[in-house]
C-alpha cells in the first residue's frame, strides 16, 4: 500500500513572514516493546529522521524515537524571502522512505 | 515511627534506585545529544498536566531566544529519547510542536542549543492515568 501523508502549509505566504508548517506521515511507529495477542514480541519499526529542506537548505529537521506517537506528526515555523520548492522526506527501519514536495510562490 | 510513615518511607527507599538508574540514564541522553550538561533555564512545555490517554500527547516546546536545536527526554519511559530537532536559517521561530507517547506519570525534560554552544534544560510534570502500550 502506497503510503500516505499530511501536509499542511499556505500556498502562497507573503515574504519574510513568518507561516507554520505541519506533517504527518502514515506509520505504526511500532516501539519492539509490544507483543502479538499469540505472545510473540513486534518487532521494532520506526520512522527514524524527519526533514524539510526548501531549495536543498535544511529547514527543520528531527530524530525520533519509540516514544513519538504512531502516524508522527511535526509542525514547526518557517519563512521564505523567495517562492521555491520544500522537500519533505521521513526514513526509517526496514527501508522506509517517504518524499513529498510542495511548491511555495512567495507573495 | 507511625505505621503510614513507614509505608511512605519504604515505597520510598524501595523506589529509590531504579529511579536514580533511569534518571542517570536520561542524564546520558541529553549530554550525548547537547554536548554537555545543561544549565536550569527557561523554555516553554506546552503539555496537559493530566492525560488520560498516553498513546498520543500533544506537547509543544518553545525557546524565549533563537536556538539551533531542541529536544525532549523522559525519565521513566524505556527509552530517554523522544525528540531531537535541528532548526536551520529558515526557521522562524524556536519552536516545534508532535505527538508523544508517555508510559507513565514522570517529568519530561526539554532541552535547547544555542547556536553559540549554550544549552538549558526545564522540566514540567505530567500525570498519566492510561498509559501508552509501550511496556512488554
Amino acid at each position: 500500500m502506497a503510503t500516505r501523508a499530511v501536509i499542511s502549509l499556505p500556498a502562497t505566504p507573503k515574504a519574510g513572514e513568518a507561516f507554520e508548517v505541519r506533517a504527518t506521515v502514515a506509520h505504526a511507529m511500532e516501539t519492539g516493546y509490544r507483543s502479538s495477542d499469540e505472545g510473540a514480541r513486534l518487532p521494532r519499526d520506526l520512522v527514524r529522521r524527519f526533514e524539510c529542506r526548501l531549495d536543498g537548505e535544511l529547514v527543520f529537521a528531527a530524530d525520533i524515537f519509540a516514544a513519538i506517537s504512531a502516524n508522527p506528526y511535526v509542525s514547526f515555523w518557517m519563512r521564505a524571502s523567495q517562492s521555491g520548492e520544500l522537500r519533505f522526506s521521513w526514513r526509517g527501519d526496514n527501508g522506509f522512505e517517504h518524499f513529498e514536495t510542495r511548491t511555495i510562490s512567495v507573495t | 515511627m507511625k505505621r503510614r510513615e513507614f509505608i511512605v518511607s519504604a515505597a520510598v527507599f524501595a523506589a529509590l534506585p531504579e529511579a536514580q538508574a533511569e534518571e542517570a540514564a536520561m542524564r546520558d541522553a541529553i549530554r550525548t545529544w547537547a554536548g554537555r550538561d545543561p544549565e536550569a533555564g527557561t523554555l516553554k512545555i506546552d503539555i496537559a498536566e493530566l492525560v488520560e490517554n498516553g498513546n498520543a500527547v500533544p506537547v509543544r516546546v518553545t525557546a524565549s531566544e533563537p536556538v539551533v536545536g531542541l529536544a525532549l527526554f523522559t525519565p521513566l519511559n524505556p527509552e530517554p529519547g523522544v525528540i531531537q530537532v535541528s532548526l536551520g536559517a529558515a526557521a522562524a521561530k524556536p519552536e516545534f510542536s508532535t505527538r508523544m507517547r508517555l508510559a507513565r506519570s514522570q517529568r519530561i525534560v526539554a532541552v535547547a542549543r544555542a547556536a553559540d554552544g549554550r544549552c538549558w534544560q526545564t522540566g514540567v510534570d505530567v500525570i498519566v492515568t492510561l498509559a501508552a502500550c509501550v511496556e512488554p
